[in-house]
C-alpha cells in the first residue's frame, strides 16, 4: 500500500488504523480456530473425494496424489442414489414445511396474552431442545408394535386388527373409503417425527415477529369490518413472510443435512434412506474415505444449487412486489 | 350472526383446541418417558396401554440397573455421565473463550474486511455436518486423537462457535455505546473495556450462550458415534444409551430410566434461562 497522497485508498487517521489493529487484533484468536476445526476440514474434504482414499493407506499417503474421477463416477451410478437423493428431497420438504405450518398454527394460537402462556411457552419448546436419542427412543417404543401404547389403544379403540409397524413399513397398503393406496409409512413417520421435533423453533421465531407487529393497523382493519381471517390474510401475512422466509432456508438446510434422527428412528432402512445416513455408512463400513467424502460434497453441492434456485426465485418476486 | 362475529367465535373455540392438542403432543411422550421409567418389564409388556402404572407395580430398579456400574451388574451409565459432562462444560469454556473477542470486535470495531469475516462467521454456521464428518474422522485418526474426549471437544466446538459468535454480537450491540466511550475516555485499553465493562453487562447473555452451547454438546449423537464407538470408557451418555439399544439386549423400561437420566440436566437448564435464551436466538428475528 502506497502512504503517498493522492492514492487510490483513502488514508485511514491514526485513529481508525488503531482501531483496525486492535479489530483484526481481537477478531485473529476467533477467525483462527474457525479456520482450523471448520475452513480446513472442509478444504480437505474435496481434495479427498477426488483421490483413491481408504482409511487403511491414509497413513501412507501425501496430501496431494493419485487424482481420479472414480469416486463421483461410483457416487452417480450406485445402485440407490437417486431414490436415496429422492427420499431425502421428501423427507426435507415434508419437514420443512410442516414444521413451520404447525409453528405458525402454534405461534397465533399463543399469541394474546392468557394465564399460564409463558409455562406453555416454554413447554412447547421441550422436544425441540430434549436430546435426540431420548426423544426418538419415546418414539420408538410408542409406535413399537408389542410395547408400544399407540398399536395398544389402536387395536382397543380404533379396532386395528393387527399392530401396525410405523417404523419398519416401507408400503403400507391402507384401505381409504374403498380405494387402495399405498403409503410409504416410515419415511411419513420419520417426518411426522421431524415436524414434531422441529415445530417449537418456527414457533419462537414467529412468536417473536408476532408480538412486534404494531396493533393499531388490526384495530384499524377490525373498525373497518374485516373478519379475522381477512385480517390475517392481508395484515398479518404480509409481515410474517421475511421471517418465514427465513425460517424455510434455514430448516431446509438443516433437514436436508439431518442424520441423527433419521439414523436412530430407521437406521436408514424402511424406505427412509437419506444421503446422510448413506455417507455415514460409507464411512465405517468400508471405510471408504474417498467416496465418503465425494457423496459429502455432491450433498452439499445440491443443497447450494437447490438455494441459488430458491433465491432466484424469491428474490425476483421480492423485485415483481415492489414494481 | 355476521360474518366476523362468527369468525370471532369459531376461532376463538379452535384456539383452546389447538393449544390442548400441542399441549398433549409436547408433554405427553415425556410423561411417557417417565411412567415407562418406573414400570417393570413384564408389567409393561402385559398391558402395552396403560396411561399411568400400577401403583403396586411400581420400581426404582430400573435407575439402579442402568446406573450401577458394569462391574456390579449395571449398565454403567453414570461414567458416561461424567464423560458427557467433561465434554459439555469443556465446550462451552473453550467455545466462550474463542468466541467472546471475535464477537464483540465484530459488534463494535470497524476494521479492514469486518464484513467479510462477519458473513464468513454466518456462512460457516449453515455449513452441513457431514461435510465436516469426513475429514475429522480422517484427521483424527491419523493424529491419534480418535476415541478421546479431547478430540471429541474440539468438534464440538467447531460446531458452537458459529452460534455463539451470532448470539453473543446480538447481545454485545445491547451495551450502550456510551459507557464504553466513557471507559475509554478514562483511560481504560480495550482489554480492559471488555474485561471490566462490557463482560459484567453481558453477563446473564453469556451465561444464556454458555447454556445453549452446552445443550448442544450435551446432545450431540453424530460425532460421538464416529470417534467413540470403538472405546465404551469413553461413551457419552447419549452414544452409551444408543449402543445399548443397538447390540444388548437392554429392557425398554430400563433404556427410559436411562433417557429420564439424560433429559434431566438439559430441561434444568433450559428452564432456568429460557428467557434470556428466546430473547438471544430470536433477537434479530423481529427486526426484518
Amino acid at each position: 500500500m502506497s502512504t503517498a497522497t493522492g492514492g487510490k485508498r483513502r488514508r485511514m487517521s491514526p485513529l481508525q488504523a488503531q482501531q483496525n489493529r486492535a479489530g483484526l487484533a481481537f477478531v485473529s484468536p476467533t477467525l483462527l480456530v474457525v479456520l482450523v476445526i471448520v475452513i480446513v476440514p472442509i478444504l480437505w474434504t474435496v481434495l479427498l473425494s477426488f483421490q483413491q482414499a481408504k482409511l487403511i493407506d491414509l497413513q501412507s499417503m501425501n496430501l496431494f496424489g493419485n487424482w481420479t474421477f472414480g469416486n463421483f463416477v461410483q457416487v452417480f451410478t450406485q445402485p440407490g442414489f437417486w431414490s436415496s437423493l429422492w427420499t431425502t428431497l421428501v423427507y426435507t420438504v415434508g419437514g420443512t414445511v410442516g414444521s413451520i405450518a404447525l409453528g405458525l398454527v402454534a405461534a397465533l394460537a399463543l399469541r394474546r396474552p392468557f394465564r399460564g402462556r409463558g409455562i406453555l411457552r416454554g413447554t412447547m419448546l421441550l422436544p425441540y431442545v430434549a436430546p435426540v436419542v431420548a426423544v426418538t427412543f419415546v418414539w420408538e417404543t410408542a409406535l413399537s408394535p408389542q410395547t408400544g401404547i399407540v398399536n395398544s389403544w389402536g387395536q382397543h379403540l380404533l379396532g386395528w386388527h393387527k399392530p401396525i409397524a410405523f417404523l419398519s413399513t416401507s408400503d403400507y397398503r391402507a384401505d381409504l373409503l374403498g380405494l387402495h393406496v399405498h403409503l410409504p409409512l416410515a419415511l411419513l413417520t420419520v417426518v411426522a417425527f421431524e415436524i414434531w421435533r422441529y415445530f417449537p423453533f418456527a414457533f419462537l421465531f414467529l412468536l417473536a415477529r408476532l408480538q412486534a407487529v404494531p396493533g393499531g393497523i388490526e384495530e384499524a382493519a377490525t373498525v373497518d369490518g374485516a373478519t379475522l381471517t381477512q385480517r390475517f390474510r392481508h395484515i398479518l401475512l404480509p409481515q410474517l413472510m421475511p421471517v418465514i422466509a427465513l425460517l424455510s432456508v434455514l430448516r431446509f438446510i438443516m433437514t436436508f443435512n439431518k442424520f441423527d434422527d433419521v439414523y436412530l428412528l430407521t437406521g436408514g432402512d424402511s424406505g427412509t434412506d437419506v444421503v446422510s445416513v448413506r455417507v455415514y455408512d460409507f464411512l465405517t463400513a468400508s471405510y471408504d474415505v474417498g467416496s465418503a467424502a465425494a457423496q459429502a460434497l455432491v450433498l452439499a453441492v445440491i443443497l447450494m444449487v437447490l438455494l441459488g434456485i430458491y433465491f432466484a426465485f424469491f428474490a425476483k418476486r421480492v423485485q415483481e412486489e415492489q414494481a | 350472526m355476521t360474518r366476523a362475529q362468527f369468525e370471532d367465535r369459531f376461532f376463538g373455540i379452535v384456539r383452546y383446541a389447538v393449544i390442548a392438542v400441542l399441549v398433549i403432543a409436547t408433554v405427553f411422550p415425556f410423561y411417557y418417558m417417565v411412567m415407562l421409567s418406573f414400570r417393570s418389564t413384564g408389567a409393561l409388556l402385559l398391558d402395552p396401554g396403560a396411561l399411568w402404572p400400577n401403583l403396586r407395580e411400581l420400581t426404582l430398579g430400573t435407575y439402579r440397573d442402568i446406573l450401577e456400574p458394569t462391574s456390579r451388574g449395571g449398565q454403567g451409565l453414570l461414567a458416561m455421565l461424567r464423560n458427557s459432562a467433561l465434554v459439555s462444560l469443556g465446550t462451552v469454556v473453550l467455545t466462550l473463550a474463542a468466541s467472546v473477542p471475535g464477537a464483540w470486535a465484530i459488534s463494535r470495531l470497524k476494521f479492514v474486511g469486518s464484513r467479510q469475516i462477519s458473513a464468513l462467521f454466518l456462512a460457516v454456521y449453515l455449513f452441513p455436518a457431514t461435510l465436516l464428518a469426513v475429514p475429522l474422522f480422517v484427521m483424527f485418526s491419523r493424529i491419534g486423537l480418535q476415541g478421546s474426549l479431547i478430540g471429541l471437544a474440539v468438534v464440538y466446538i467447531a460446531q458452537t462457535v458459529p452460534v455463539s459468535i451470532y448470539m453473543l454480537k446480538n447481545y454485545f450491540t445491547t451495551v450502550p455505546l456510551s459507557i464504553e466511550e466513557a471507559a475509554a475516555l478514562d483511560g481504560c485499553s480495550r482489554m480492559t473495556i471488555l474485561r471490566k465493562v462490557v463482560l459484567p453487562l453481558a453477563a446473564p447473555s453469556l451465561m444464556a450462550t454458555g447454556l445453549y452451547v452446552f445443550m448442544i454438546a450435551w446432545n450431540e449423537f453424530l460425532f460421538a458415534l464416529l470417534f467413540l464407538a470403538a472405546t465404551p470408557g469413553k461413551w457419552t451418555v447419549s452414544l452409551g444409551l444408543s449402543q445399548m439399544n443397538n447390540a444388548i439386549q437392554v429392557p425398554t423400561t430400563v433404556l427410559m430410566a436411562g433417557s429420564v437420566v439424560l433429559t434431566i440436566p438439559v430441561i434444568v437448564l433450559f428452564y432456568a434461562a429460557e428467557r434470556f435464551l428466546t430473547e438471544g436466538l430470536t433477537s434479530g428475528a423481529d427486526k426484518s
